[in-house]
C-alpha cells in the first residue's frame, strides 16, 4: 500500500511540476481572493486584522476545492476514467497518494498565503509552532475529505458543480476550528488551541478512515 | 484446454441499456480472436466486461480463472486493455507514462526500454510530453505500455484506427509476437481483411449477442509475421 | 427478486398502524401545545417547545438510522438496507428543515431577528446542507449496486461528521454567550405541562419518522421493481434485434 501511495503521489507531484497549474493558477487565485476580501470589507485596517484568520481559512478552503478538482481532472483526460481502475494499484494506496499530493501542494500554498496575509492585512505572526500544527492538521483533513468526495463524484458529468455542494458544508467544521485555533494562537492564548486542534485531528482521522476503506468501492462504482 | 475467457449468457448494462444481452463466448489460451460486427453491437462493452470494468449482471463470466461476478478487480493486473481513448497523463513524457504503468502493475522495469524501441518511441520522442504527440504516436505509447507490462490477455478495441500503414503493420506484428509467446488476444476491428490475417478465429457480435463467424481461410503459421 | 410492501399483508398492517399512530400522536402533541398556558417571556411562541426539540431529535435519529442501515448494506449487500438508508437521509432532511423553521420562529421574539447563530440551529443548518448534498449525489447516480455503496459511504461520513460539527459549533458559540436561548432544558421552562408536551412530541415525531421512512422505502422498492421490468423488456428487445440462430455458443 505505501509503495503504491508513494508512486501515485510522486506521479501527481511530477505532473504538477511539469504543468505548474498550482503555481500559475491556484496560487494567484488564492491571492486574488485575499484582495477581494479587502475590497469587500472596510478598508480600515482594524476590520481586516480581526477577520484575518477567518479570511485566510476561507481562501484556503476555496483553494483546496481547486486542488481536489485538479487532482481528479488529470485522471479523466480524454474523458477516460479507466486508467485508475485498470492500473492495478491498491485503492488504499491510491487514496493516500492522491490525498498526500494534494496536502503537500496545499501546505506550500498555505505558507505563501500566510506570508500574504501578514503583509496585506498587517498581521503580526507569532506562535509559529501552533500555527504550523493547525495548518498541518487542517490540511490533512481538507485533503482527505476532498479526495473522498472527489472519488464519489468522479464518474459524474456534473462533477464540477456537484463537488463544491458536497464538500463545502462538510469542510465547515475545519474552517471553524482552524480559524479559532489561529485566533487563539495569534491572540496569545495558546492553551485555547488544544480543543480546536483536537477537533481538526478527529476530522482528519474520520476522513482518513473513510478514504482508506471506501476509496476502492467508490472508484469502482462511480 | 484452458479457457482464457468463458462467458455464458452474459448480460452487461451501460446505464440502463443492455449493451450485452446474453453473450456466449469461449476463448482458449493462446488464441487470437477477432470480434467483428456493426457499430453499437456491443464489441467495446464485451472487451470492457472481460477487463472487469463493466459489471456482468447475469450469466457466467470467468476470465483468466477469475469469476468476474464475484471479484472483477483482481483480474486486471493480468490483462491489458487498449481502447479508443488513451489512459495517458498529458503532462508526463512517454517514458514517464510507460514507466508509471509498469511500476503500478509491479512489472519488470527493464522491459520499458525494449518496448519503447519496438514501438519506435526511443530517441528524442521518449522525453516529449504526451500532449504534444499526434494521435497515432499516443496510440503507440499506449501499446508500448501494453507490451512492457506483458499481460497474459490482450483486449484491443480497434487498435488499427487512426494509425498510418506503418503503424497498422506494427500492430499486426505485435499481435503476432504476443501469440507466439502464448498470450491470448481478443481484438475488435472493422478492418476485417487485415485483422483476419492474424486471427485464428472470428466471432461476430450483433445486438449484444455473439454468433459464430467464418474462420479465416489462411491457417495461422508459427512465423512471426502478421501481414497476410 | 424484490418484494414490495404492498404485496405482503403484515407489512401493510404495520404501515397502517404506524400511520394511524403518528396521526393521533402528532395531533395530540399539537393539541396539547395549543392548549397549554403561555409563558410570560415567550408568549405564544413558547408552544413551539412541543415541536422544535422533537423535530431536532427526529433529525438526529434519522442520521443514526441511516448509518445503521448503511452498515447493514455494506455487510449484507442487500438492497433493502440501502432503501432504508436513502429514506432516512431524505426524511432526516425534512425534519432538519422543520427544526430550522421552528427554531427560527421561536427565536424571533427572543432575539428580535430571524437568525442568531445559535449553536443548535447552526449545527442543524450544516446538517441540512450535508444531507441535501448526499441526496443530490444519490439522485445523480444510475440505479444499481454502485449507487447503493456510494450512498452508504456518504451516510457513514455524515454520521461521523455530526459530532465534529456539534462540538465545533458548540464551542464556537460558548465563547460568545452564556447558553443557548433555545435551551430544551426543562429547568428553563420548569412547568410540568411543557415537559409533558415536549415528551409527547418526542414520541409522536419518532413514530412519524418511522411511518415516513416506511412509505419512502415502499416507493423506492416500487421504483426498483419498475426498473427491473423495463430492463427485462429492454433485454428482450435487444435480443430480438439479432438475426435468428444466434444462440449457438462459439
Amino acid at each position: 500500500m505505501w509503495a503504491d501511495a508513494g508512486l501515485v503521489a510522486g506521479k501527481d507531484l511530477r505532473i504538477e511540476l511539469r504543468s505548474r497549474v498550482a503555481l500559475h493558477q491556484v496560487l494567484p487565485f488564492s491571492f486574488v481572493v485575499l484582495v477581494l476580501f479587502a475590497f469587500a470589507l472596510d478598508p480600515d485596517r482594524d476590520v481586516l486584522q480581526r477577520a484575518a484568520p477567518g479570511l485566510f481559512w476561507v481562501a484556503v478552503l476555496l483553494t483546496s476545492l481547486l486542488a481536489t478538482q485538479r487532482s481528479f481532472a488529470i485522471e479523466a483526460a480524454d474523458g477516460n476514467r479507466d486508467g485508475l481502475r485498470m492500473s492495478g494499484l491498491d485503492p488504499a494506496g491510491l487514496f493516500l497518494g492522491k490525498a498526500g499530493a494534494v496536502a503537500a501542494q496545499l501546505l506550500l500554498l498555505e505558507a505563501l498565503l500566510l506570508f500574504g496575509v501578514s503583509v496585506l492585512y498587517g498581521i503580526a505572526l507569532r506562535s509559529f509552532g501552533l500555527l504550523a500544527l493547525t495548518c498541518l492538521l487542517a490540511t490533512l483533513g481538507l485533503a482527505a475529505a476532498g479526495t473522498v468526495y472527489g472519488a464519489m463524484s468522479f464518474g459524474l458529468r456534473v462533477r464540477e458543480t456537484l463537488l463544491p455542494l458536497l464538500v463545502l458544508p462538510v469542510l465547515a467544521p475545519v474552517l471553524l476550528a482552524a480559524t479559532r485555533s489561529f485566533e487563539a494562537a495569534l491572540g496569545g492564548a495558546p492553551r485555547e488551541t488544544f480543543g480546536w486542534l483536537g477537533l481538526l485531528a478527529a476530522f482528519a482521522a474520520l476522513y482518513a478512515v473513510v478514504g482508506l476503506f471506501g476509496f476502492g468501492p467508490l472508484l469502482e462504482e462511480s | 484446454m484452458t479457457l482464457a475467457v468463458h462467458l455464458r449468457s452474459a448480460v452487461c448494462l451501460l446505464g440502463r441499456y443492455p449493451a450485452l444481452a446474453g453473450v456466449d463466448l469461449d476463448v482458449r489460451v493462446g488464441e487470437v480472436v477477432l470480434l467483428a460486427g456493426p457499430n453499437g453491437a456491443g464489441k467495446s462493452t464485451l472487451l470492457r466486461a472481460c477487463a472487469g470494468l463493466e459489471p456482468v449482471l447475469e450469466g457466467t463470466a470467468v476470465v483468466l480463472g477469475h469469476d468476474l461476478r464475484v471479484d472483477r478487480r483482481s483480474v486486471r493486473r493480468q490483462l491489458g486493455l487498449v481502447g479508443h481513448a488513451t489512459s495517458l497523463y498529458d503532462d508526463l513524457s512517454v517514458l514517464d507514462n510507460v514507466r508509471f504503468t509498469v511500476r503500478a502493475r509491479g512489472g519488470f522495469e527493464g522491459s520499458v526500454e525494449p518496448a519503447l524501441v519496438r514501438l519506435g518511441l526511443d530517441g528524442r520522442l521518449r522525453h516529449v510530453p504526451v500532449a504534444r504527440l499526434s494521435a497515432g504516436q499516443r496510440r503507440r505509447c499506449t501499446l508500448a505500455a501494453l507490451v512492457a507490462c506483458d499481460a497474459e490477455l490482450w483486449l484491443l478495441d480497434e487498435p488499427h484506427a487512426g494509425l498510418d500503414a506503418e503503424g497498422r503493420d506494427l500492430v499486426d506484428q505485435l499481435v503476432g509476437d504476443a501469440r507466439d509467446r502464448g498470450r491470448t488476444v481478443i481484438m475488435a476491428s472493422h478492418d476485417l481483411d487485415r485483422a483476419s490475417a492474424v486471427a485464428s478465429r472470428q466471432v461476430t457480435i450483433e445486438a449484444g449477442t455473439a454468433r459464430r463467424g467464418p474462420s479465416p481461410v489462411a491457417p495461422v503459421t508459427s512465423e512471426a509475421s502478421g501481414v497476410g | 427478486m424484490t418484494t414490495t410492501a404492498t404485496s405482503t399483508s403484515p407489512a401493510r398492517r404495520v404501515s397502517s398502524l404506524l400511520g394511524w399512530a403518528s396521526l393521533i400522536l402528532v395531533g395530540a402533541t399539537v393539541g396539547l401545545g395549543l392548549v397549554l398556558p403561555k409563558t410570560q417571556e415567550q408568549a405564544e411562541y413558547s408552544r413551539l417547545i412541543a415541536v422544535h426539540p422533537p423535530a431536532a431529535w427526529a433529525s438526529y435519529v434519522a442520521v443514526g438510522v441511516a448509518a445503521v442501515a448503511a452498515i447493514g448494506h455494506l455487510v449484507t449487500r442487500r438492497a433493502s438496507w440501502d432503501r432504508v438508508t436513502i429514506a432516512s437521509l431524505e426524511v432526516g432532511a425534512v425534519f432538519t428543515a422543520i427544526t430550522l423553521a421552528t427554531g427560527s420562529i421561536w427565536g424571533r421574539p427572543t432575539w428580535g431577528v430571524w437568525w442568531e447563530w445559535d449553536a443548535r440551529l447552526t449545527t442543524e443548518a450544516l446538517l441540512l446542507a450535508v444531507l441535501l448534498g448526499a441526496v443530490a449525489l444519490r439522485r445523480s447516480l444510475a440505479p444499481g449496486r454502485g449507487r447503493a455503496v456510494i450512498t452508504s459511504v456518504a451516510a457513514l461520513a455524515t454520521v461521523g461528521l455530526l459530532p465534529v460539527i456539534h462540538f465545533s459549533v458548540l464551542w464556537w458559540r460558548s465563547q460568545h454567550q452564556v447558553g443557548t436561548l433555545l435551551s430544551p432544558d426543562p429547568a428553563s421552562n420548569a412547568d410540568n405541562p411543557y415537559i409533558v408536551a415536549m415528551l409527547l412530541g418526542f414520541v409522536a415525531f419518532s413514530v412519524l419518522f418511522a411511518w415516513l421512512v416506511v412509505q419512502r422505502v415502499r416507493i423506492e422498492a416500487l421504483e426498483e421493481a419498475y426498473d427491473e421490468v423495463l430492463l427485462d423488456r429492454a433485454i428482450t428487445d435487444r435480443r430480438a434485434e439479432a438475426r435468428p440462430a444466434s444462440e449457438v455458443p462459439v
